[in-house]
């Protein structure tokens, strides 16, 4: 079509002050895409960080506490559980499996836990994918064994067979080490893209070994100290847990158990469903999550704005060109025509140079990504959603783009064929 | 004898809120016929030209070109009949810079059929219409592909001519294109567009205050005399 070759040749002749536009175009493309595609992979990863457990039960304080530090190893419990009540609930009729956790200590800033083989069969995650090893095995006999989560492996550059000293507490710096009872590496799992990968997996006697001879939680001196290798053939059995998620044999107990923990006479527990506990969270964090989505929409709106402000501005300086295009033959919807295209043109520039921009930015930073937040954007076709944003976006262009046609056909209007110089 | 081209009848406009501006009683212009129209800036002359290009459309009385009504158009169906009929020349910076010599001078057969077809019926297609003239009008080859605006004033008028007058239209206007040429080059380009006006079979109606050039034409008239609306003029 002529009037898109006369568009883009003056666009050419105006090609500083396009170039601008458009890569301002571009950018705000690129931070609403990139906004949208961190959020709703952090919303996809968040949703499938646990999957196929039906309650997660601790000491009762408040569902989102529970599953921050059970699932997300955030914060601490307020309380243990008794071993007797896990024992209790692990074997009630409805209860298919049950895997006890327990946590509290730290290895370089990551957290870890203790638990049992259960957990290596029935724990699931995404859509109730399995955790499987990547290298070596999981704990067995041994108490002085640790299973490695993807990401301490590869950060902290572990391999099988490597000797590692956990420490009390769950500070990144910590003043007091479990140095006396050093654990080897026997396995590694494969990368989930949860909070597994940044998790070390002891048995739940390890964890006993490790306090067998503290008091008041502060280490034994002189003689009360153990040897790891005297704790090796105590009685390991843990008096305590920190939390345990339960596996039902039919969903339709789910609610009859919840209410049977929550009014447990043992201690006080309380018992989750962990997606309702997920919502909740996500409900929590959503709110930043829209603003953020608000400002780049903002962003976006700034580009355009831009975009006609440079157009307006130019409008005056080509009245001339408007008169020279009527002599020739041209009506003034060309006229118009030719600024609708010329913004449509700009917009459409921006949107594929932000389109490249984006998935130069998701190449260089993927993996950084990956490792630093666990979270995986991939290198993928724009969606249906996303699609649907950029073609939002050519729609605001040609309204956008319709002022100054509107004013430019006015223009030539009142001008004719000829500027009065 | 045949029927004139122009011809204007009892013609009066006033722009809104003002005195009339125009009112002339009668005026023509023969097919084929060159006329220097002499019109001092404020005499109406930029008016008059807007009403013959059917932008403007008159207040009484009535505009015919090649026998049609302008006034009975509509504002679509008259800038369809003027780009098919009219050819224009500016003062100056009459084209468009960002775009080569011969796109500017194609640019009248993009936006009319008729042209368009007139050009490839004479010279085979409008490449070789835009080529012919330029080389009538003494501009090289090698130009055709250059920026417009990378012409001095003299070529461009010149491209300027040539874009008036491809596809072949019965009318060409020229609005005082020789203001911004020295001496010489005015006569030399006034020859040039003679011809070719000759050649094509146009009429030109040649406006300008530049009394000197006026022996070179068929007929001149001072658009003063023609218009009984028009106040003494400040000199």
């Amino acid at each position: 079509m002529y009037l898109l070759r006369l568009a883009l040749a003056s666009l050419a002749n105006r090609r500083f002050t396009a170039l601008l536009t458009v890569f301002a175009i571009a950018l705000s493309v690129t931070l609403l895409l990139a906004v949208e595609r961190v959020r709703t992979e952090a919303r996809a990863s968040f949703a499938s960080t646990i999957s196929g457990t039906d309650l997660i039960v601790g000491a009762r304080s408040g569902s989102v506490n529970l599953l921050l530090y059970s699932v997300f190893r955030i914060g601490n419990a307020t309380n243990n559980i008794r071993w007797d009540s896990f024992e209790h609930f692990a074997q009630h009729r409805q209860v298919k499996w049950a895997i006890p956790i327990s946590l509290g200590d730290s290895h370089r800033g990551y957290r870890v836990m203790g638990t049992s083989a259960a957990y290596f069969e029935h724990y699931r995650y995404g859509r109730g994918q399995p955790l499987e090893i990547a290298q070596g095995r999981q704990f067995e006999q041994d108490p002085f064994e640790v299973v490695l989560g993807a990401e301490v492996a590869e950060t902290l550059g572990y391999g099988l067979g490597e000797e590692i000293v956990l420490a009390h507490g769950v500070a990144t710096v910590s003043l007091v080490k479990h140095d006396d009872k050093p654990f080897k590496v026997v396995g590694i799992l494969k990368r989930t893209g949860t909070p597994v990968d940044r998790t070390l997996h002891i048995s739940l006697a390890g964890m006993e070994a490790l306090h067998v001879d503290w008091q008041n939680g502060v280490p034994a001196r002189g003689a009360g100290k153990v040897s790891a290798e005297q704790a090796r053939h105590m009685d390991l059995q843990p008096k305590a847990i920190t939390a345990f998620m339960l596996g039902l044999n039919s969903k339709i107990a789910t609610f009859a158990v919840q209410r049977e923990i929550n009014d447990y006479r043992g201690e006080p527990l309380l018992a989750i469903l962990p997606g309702v506990a997920l919502q909740e969270l996500w409900g929590l964090m959503g709110t930043a999550e829209k603003a953020l989505l608000v400002v780049s929409w903002f962003v976006v709106l700034t580009g355009l704005i831009g975009m006609l402000t440079a157009i307006l501005t130019s409008l005056n300086e080509r009245r001339r060109e408007m008169a020279i295009l009527r002599s020739v033959g041209a009506r003034p919807w060309h006229i118009a025509g030719l600024l609708v295209l010329e913004a449509f043109a700009l917009t459409l520039a921006g949107v594929l140079l932000g389109l490249a921009l984006l998935y130069l930015g998701i190449a260089l930073a993927q993996g950084y990504v990956q490792v630093q937040y666990g979270l995986y954007l991939p290198l993928a076709v724009p969606s249906r959603y996303e699609w649907a944003l950029l073609g939002a976006i050519l729609g605001a262009a040609l309204l956008i783009g319709s002022v100054p046609a509107w004013r430019a056909y006015r223009q030539s209007l009142a001008d004719g064929l000829s500027i009065r110089l | 004898m045949n029927a004139p081209l122009i011809e204007l009848h009892e013609l009066g406009f006033a722009w809104p809120g003002q005195d009339e501006l125009l009112d002339i009683p009668a005026f023509r212009l023969e097919a084929g016929e060159t006329l220097f129209l002499k019109g001092p800036s404020g005499s109406g002359k930029t008016t008059l030209l807007s009403l013959l290009g059917g932008v403007q459309k008159p207040g009484r009385g009535s505009i015919r070109l090649l026998g049609t009504d302008l006034g009975a158009l509509s504002a679509s169906a008259r800038d369809h009949f003027r780009v098919d009929h009219t050819g224009y020349i500016f003062q100056q910076f009459n084209l468009l810079p960002f775009l080569s010599v011969r796109e500017n001078v194609e640019l009248p057969c993009h936006f009319s059929r008729l042209r368009a077809q007139r050009a490839r019926q004479r010279h085979g297609s409008v490449d070789k219409a835009a080529a012919s003239l330029l080389a009538h009008l003494g501009l090289k080859e090698e130009l055709l592909t250059r920026r417009a605006d990378s012409l001095s004033i003299g070529q461009q008028q010149r491209v300027a001519a040539a874009r008036a007058l491809i596809g072949q239209p019965e009318l060409v206007i020229a609005d005082e294109p020789t203001s911004a040429l020295d001496a010489d080059a005015r006569e030399a380009f006034l020859r040039l567009l003679f011809a070719e006006c000759r050649e094509a079979g146009a009429s030109l109606l040649f406006v300008s205050h530049d009394q000197s050039l006026a022996p070179l034409f068929d007929r001149s008239l001072s658009l003063a005399e023609l218009n009984r609306a028009s106040r003494p003029v400040e000199a």
